[in-house]
């Protein structure tokens, strides 16, 4: 509950707002049950008595309407909030009162959930890395998020709320962080023995500071070619970082769709173009976690 | 010398002298104290010669009441089990930080947190409700036994089944490491080759037979078998609650028995339902099992209302505030709880507005309970509140409770739900209603009908250990993870980075201890009111100057409940009559048709153990060779025509007499 990023800190100002309204009820209801409970004690025998006072049209109304008044305010809340918060909507605003200018194409980083470690593909600088994962503050940020065997959760909780990782499907999150510094992130999904070890260091960097990190990886002499990329997939636990120079560009695209060995019997034959196409506009207009091989049949 | 190994592999399939935790130090010294435990028990049975009063008494009876017992028995052992895992994760997430690695290695830390879930939803929680419903409803409706008092015995010892193929997994092989839901991919053949969990598909399984046809039990009993008179709208309310709780079991056990057979026919025929390839989709078995397991929550959590609502009227003197509401907000409980499944993954990426549906659905059912709350608070208003341990338990309930239900709908809110998901704070949640409603309901049901089931009280000593054990340990244990789910920290972590961390995790460990303490004095309390029997009797039948039926009889009520079937004129029956000054009919007893007990059920579920632990080791003679000895009981079985008898009205008349005795002899 200490975010650095806009998402973040609209989901922890909607918690707060939730549960004062809560509150509301939840106060009195309590107050009642010890006031009651030590008013209507058996010992105290000036308290009034009425054994079959049972009903009461007024009070029964009451006592299902008030939850229910609480209840249309907060479902109000949560549709408008989720629909606002969505993780797969593209940014407006970097932050209260700041929308995002017109030319600022968000980042791209593609993320995938290794056994146990985190792969993140840099497609726009050609670079990868496992467990480090860095991006420039107030840029939006265009997460493309699978997994490779396992489903995880891929949660930086100073950024934004988590959204699974899942083999063949793609998840997205749309965020941005507004404070430099170094955040953890991490898996919030039990995928099984590494998991406890399966954490990143995010880094919020200015623009310069960015350039460096991607410098840094660049002048690693590495290359996550598919061969590379086979031997990465290997479960391990308690990664240290790798970075990454070059990457295969098709690589992403290839773990999505399992066929990063093009052989394998699990290999779905690659889309159509036009399948793409609905595939792309499918999740943004609902948002769905994409599953390739449901259009390609 | 070719032929041995093959031969050896046929009958033993994939067991091998490897699978038993030889090595391991901790199961290993576990297995003694258990073995030696097992051995005393045995030894002292056979020392006092009850094998054969248990066989006759208990194993074979097919009476309600002594199944009933019988479940709850189950729920106690297990919930001894269960716990022992969860202070076993108490004190490793309370010492696992930086170089510390802990006492558990992710390999023994992964099957325990499976087994606790496992074992606490399905063998203590569901036992427990079932019990309780077992035992009270039929005397509540007036009725003389089940529906279908076979079926019953036979349910109990699938349940029982079930719970010894857990109990085999600690020290043959292991248990799943997959969480208590087993979601696919992890759980398939793949990533879980071993025999984890297959274990925990045939324990649930066979459990699941008996808990289905249970469901079909109890559903039938209470539409055909209420007494004359009890309309449905004078049924009292646990009997309601435990009419809308099997609906929702018949309704929603296949749906759990569907998906596990389909996890089951991925890792044993290769099928492709929820693996990642060939067009298999986990999310499928995501889906599916929360339509089960959404309901489930309501199976359990209702019964706990039901005994709310007879303990809050009873130890209140005063009528149930709102019964007719309190009627209808179980049925929209009931209808509601099939419509918010999806709330258990908004983190899967459904749109926003799929998602804001079932957070929506999943808020709507806060109003019912909130109703609830206030029928029992009403309840208190303008009554005489007697503070015996029912009602102190329900007391503590409707606090607890209401900070659950908070916590819930907090989690209702898709995007709330991103950053809470998972999160310890998502473990306080589900503890805070489970302890705080299911277990406080179940305790406050153990209290207020022991005395009817054994004829006398509980001691109250012991009893208020236990419950101030419990309450303020439940909130040292599961406030702090409400505090860390704030934080970010994630559920089912072995070790943490973090030092910051560690007080938090220290405080809900001493709360684990505070609830161990808890349960000593719960055992204590059992023994304690054993040895005091005499002085705890209850020779009235009525010790709470109750409202219900099952008060009108004598405790522990004779084998046939009632000797006339009572005739229902108001939905506090037995306060009613009091009211009118009801007088015990003394002649004119008939004979009662009664039916008699059979072995038929423990053997089946013997054969079905025997299946299951084939089937997960991959013995597929022995498979085989128990499925069919275990169809042939059954069908043997239906050939068995001496299943009834008569108690004949003398006898009917001794017993009545007996009782008119003692009731003279308390005024």
């Amino acid at each position: 509950m200490s975010p650095s990023g806009d998402l973040a800190l609209q989901e922890r100002d909607l918690i707060i707002y939730s549960v004062v309204l809560m509150l509301l009820i939840i106060v009195p209801v309590m107050v009642l049950i010890v006031l009651f409970a030590w008013r209507y004690r058996a010992s105290n025998k000036d308290a009034h008595y009425d054994p079959d006072w049972d009903h009461s049209t007024m009070l029964e109304l009451l006592i299902w309407a008030a939850p229910l008044l609480i209840i249309i305010a907060l479902g109000a809340l949560t549709w408008v909030s989720t629909h606002k918060l969505d993780p797969f909507r593209p940014l407006d605003r970097i932050a209260e009162g700041r929308p995002v200018p017109a030319d600022m194409k968000p980042l791209e980083v593609d993320v995938v959930a290794l056994d146990w470690k985190w792969l993140f593909i840099y497609p726009e600088q050609g670079i990868a890395t496992v467990n480090d994962l860095a991006a420039p503050v107030d840029r939006p940020i265009q997460f493309k998020i699978t997994a490779s065997t396992v489903m995880n959760s891929f949660f930086i909780p100073a950024l934004a709320g988590q959204i699974y990782a899942m083999p063949n499907m793609e998840t997205q999150l749309q965020a941005v962080i507004n404070k430099p510094g170094n955040f953890e992130g991490f898996s919030a999904n039990y995928s099984g023995d590494g998991f406890s070890g399966m954490k990143f260091v995010f880094h919020a960097l200015s623009n310069d500071g960015f350039a460096q990190w991607i410098a840094q990886a660049k002048a690693s002499g590495h290359a996550l070619n598919r061969e590379e990329y086979m031997k990465l997939v290997a479960p391990s636990s308690n990664e240290p970082v790798h970075r990454y120079g070059t990457v295969d560009a098709t690589l992403y695209q290839a773990i999505l769709t399992n066929c990063v060995q093009p052989d394998s019997m699990s290999c779905m034959p690659p889309m159509k173009p036009a399948d793409a196409g609905a595939m792309q506009t499918g999740s943004d207009a609902n948002g769905m976690a994409v599953a390739p091989m449901s259009h390609s049949q | 010398m070719l032929a041995h190994p093959d031969l050896t592999k046929l009958i033993f399939g994939r067991l091998t002298i490897d699978q038993l935790p030889l090595h391991e130090p901790i199961v290993v010294g576990t297995f003694i104290v258990v073995a030696l435990g097992a051995i005393a028990l045995l030894g002292a049975v056979t020392y006092f010669r009850l094998w054969g009063y248990l066989w006759r008494e208990w194993f074979t009876s097919i009476d309600h009441k002594k199944i009933g017992v019988m479940y709850i028995i189950l729920a106690l052992v297990m919930l001894l089990r269960g716990f022992s895992d969860a202070i076993m994760m108490r004190a490793q997430q309370a010492i696992s930080f930086g170089h510390n690695t802990g006492y558990l290695p992710p390999f023994h830390y992964d099957q325990i947190f499976t087994a606790h879930g496992v074992i606490m939803i399905f063998f203590v929680a569901m036992p427990f409700v079932n019990g309780l419903m077992n035992f009270v409803m039929p005397l509540q409706i007036g009725a003389r036994d089940v529906a279908f008092p076979f079926l019953n015995n036979f349910s109990l010892w699938m349940t029982i089944s079930g719970a010894v193929l857990v109990m085999i997994s600690l020290f043959v092989g292991e248990f799943a490491r997959t969480g208590w839901l087993a979601y696919p991919p992890l759980s398939d053949i793949v990533s879980s080759p071993d025999a984890g969990v297959d274990y925990y598909i045939w324990a649930l399984q066979i459990a699941g037979v008996g808990t289905l046809l249970s469901g079909v039990n109890l559903l039938t009993t209470i539409i055909k078998m209420r007494a004359p008179g009890m309309t449905l709208m004078r049924m009292p309310i646990f009997t309601w609650t435990a009419l809308c709780t099997n609906v929702l079991i018949v309704a929603a056990f296949p749906v759990l028995t569907a998906a596990l057979a389909l996890l089951a026919l991925d890792r044993y025929a290769g099928t492709n339902f929820f693996t990642t390839m060939l067009g298999g989709n986990a999310m499928m078995y995501v889906n599916l099992i929360w339509i089960w397991g959404h309901p489930e929550v309501y199976i359990l959590v209702l019964p706990a209302f039901g005994v709310f609502s007879e303990v809050t009227a009873t130890f209140c003197r005063k009528r149930l505030f709102g019964y007719a509401s309190m009627v209808y907000a179980t049925v929209v409980i009931t209808v509601l709880s099939y419509l918010v499944w999806l709330h258990h993954f908004f983190t899967m990426g459904s749109g926003a507005s799929v998602n804001s549906f079932f957070g929506i659905t999943t808020m709507i059912i806060s109003i019912p309970t909130g109703a609830k709350i206030f029928n029992w608070l009403f309840t208190m208003y303008r009554g005489r509140i007697h503070f015996e341990l029912p009602m102190m338990w329900t007391v503590a309930f409707m606090i607890t409770f209401v900070i659950g239900g908070m916590t819930g709908v907090m989690l209702a809110i898709p995007p709330a739900d991103f950053t809470l998901h998972n999160s310890l704070f998502l473990i306080a949640h589900f503890h805070n209603v489970i302890i705080g409603g299911v277990l406080f309901g179940m305790f406050a049901g153990v209290n207020y009908w022991f005395p009817k089931a054994f004829g006398f009280r509980l001691d109250p000593f012991w009893g208020k250990c236990a419950f101030w054990f419990w309450v303020v340990g439940f909130y040292f244990a599961f406030m702090p993870l409400y505090v860390l789910g704030f934080m970010g920290v994630t559920r089912r972590l072995s070790h943490f980075d973090n030092p910051d961390l560690q007080k938090w995790f220290v405080i809900a460990a001493f709360g684990a201890f505070l609830i161990l303490l808890g349960i000593l004095s719960m055992l204590m309390q059992f023994y304690v009111s054993f040895r005091d029997r005499e002085k705890l009797r209850d020779v009235t039948g009525d010790p709470w100057d109750a409202r219900t039926l099952e008060w009108s009889t004598s405790s522990p009520p004779p084998k046939y409940n009632f000797a006339f079937t009572p005739l229902i004129h108001d939905n506090d029956a037995w306060w009613q009559m009091k009211q009118h000054r009801y007088q015990r009919p003394l002649q004119g007893f008939q004979p009662i048709h009664m039916p008699k007990n059979t072995g038929a059920g423990m053997i089946m579920a013997g054969f079905a153990t025997v299946f299951g632990f084939a089937m997960i080791w991959y013995m597929w003679p022995l498979a085989i060779v128990s499925f069919v000895a275990l169809l042939a009981t059954a069908i043997g079985h239906t050939f068995n025509y001496d299943r009834d008898y008569y108690i004949p009205s003398d006898d009917v008349a001794r017993v009545e007499a007996a009782r008119t005795e003692l009731l003279a002899s308390h005024v």
